[in-house]
């Protein structure tokens, strides 16, 4: 158990326990990027390609049986333009969830569409960042990353 | 044989030069950053990235363009893609010919795209080339024992 000794509302986890984020992208370039965006932040990273390869991985797919008992995801980053599944509609189902709502989830773009913002900070989303990702916006996703509760 | 001094005094002026023509913009700046002792060949691997996804949208709309029906829908799509990478690695030019090659796929106008689509393979040619010879000169610095100049 780790106390927090400064003033700001810091999440601090044992040495052993990095944040695991879980970043969803259909473009290898913005995976490696992202990947390593938050590893400097010291934060373990799983990537998937597209939502449906999020969802099983968090084992809400469509005929998948919830099996949470070791998952630990305490922050899932998605874009929100990729085929199949958008991340507005990857969002959603993840806040249906009920073992999985309770995640932050960050959408990220390239397009600044006013409504998509809205319609996504509305579906629950943590925040809406523009892409390209820089290194100021790690700082921000730092701050939404959840710490679990054992 | 240029002394490592030299060969680091090269690499920032021309690192400067290619930010001044607009080929790489402060997103570059930024890969750079993130690139460390742990990690020493982010930046290279990357764009190795960008190279790879790149030549592959260029193919495909190529053959997009060439199609009897052409699907203005899927080259938008495939244009949106190098876009977004051209745009997460800081290649600016090639990013904004892209702008336009959206406006014309929305217009279904046949002969804009065809022309975006050479100017586009053009800006990638260049910035190909361009970035090439920045890890040649990145590589040339640390054979010789040097460490590579940060960004400014």
């Amino acid at each position: 158990m780790a106390s927090s000794s400064s003033s700001l509302p810091s999440m601090e986890f044992d040495i052993d326990e990095k944040p695991h984020v879980l970043a969803v992208d259909d473009s290898s370039i913005d995976r490696k990027v992202i990947e390593r965006l938050l590893t400097n932040s010291t934060c373990r990273v799983t990537t998937a390609e597209n939502g449906k390869r999020a969802l099983e991985y968090l084992g809400l797919a469509d005929g998948q049986h919830p099996n949470h008992g070791d998952l630990k995801v305490n922050m899932i980053i998605t874009d929100y333009s990729m085929p199949g599944m958008t991340g507005y509609e990857l969002l959603k189902r993840i806040k249906e969830s009920p073992n999985m709502k309770e995640i932050p989830v960050v959408v990220v773009s390239s397009e600044n569409i006013p409504t998509r913002i809205n319609q996504c900070m509305e579906g629950g989303a943590q925040e809406f960042l523009l892409k390209p990702l820089q290194l100021s916006d790690a700082k921000k996703l730092r701050c939404h990353i959840k710490k679990l509760n054992n | 044989m240029d002394s490592v001094v030299q060969l680091q005094r090269q690499l920032v002026d021309y690192r400067a030069q290619l930010f001044n023509e607009g080929f790489l913009d402060e997103q570059f700046n930024q890969l750079q950053q993130l690139q460390d002792e742990s990690n020493p060949d982010f930046v290279v691997e990357v764009v190795t990235l960008f190279f790879e996804d790149s030549e592959r949208l260029l193919d495909e709309l190529a053959k997009a363009l060439e199609q009897q029906s052409v699907d203005y829908r899927k080259i938008d799509a495939h244009v949106h893609q190098l876009k977004g990478s051209s745009s997460s690695i800081g290649a600016q030019r090639v990013q904004k010919v892209c702008i336009g090659f959206r406006n014309f796929c929305e217009e279904r106008n046949i002969e804009g795209c065809q022309k975006c689509l050479q100017q586009v393979k053009h800006e990638y040619s260049l910035v190909k080339t361009k970035l090439e010879t920045l890890f040649k000169l990145e590589q040339k610095i640390l054979a010789a024992g040097g460490s590579i100049p940060l960004p400014m």
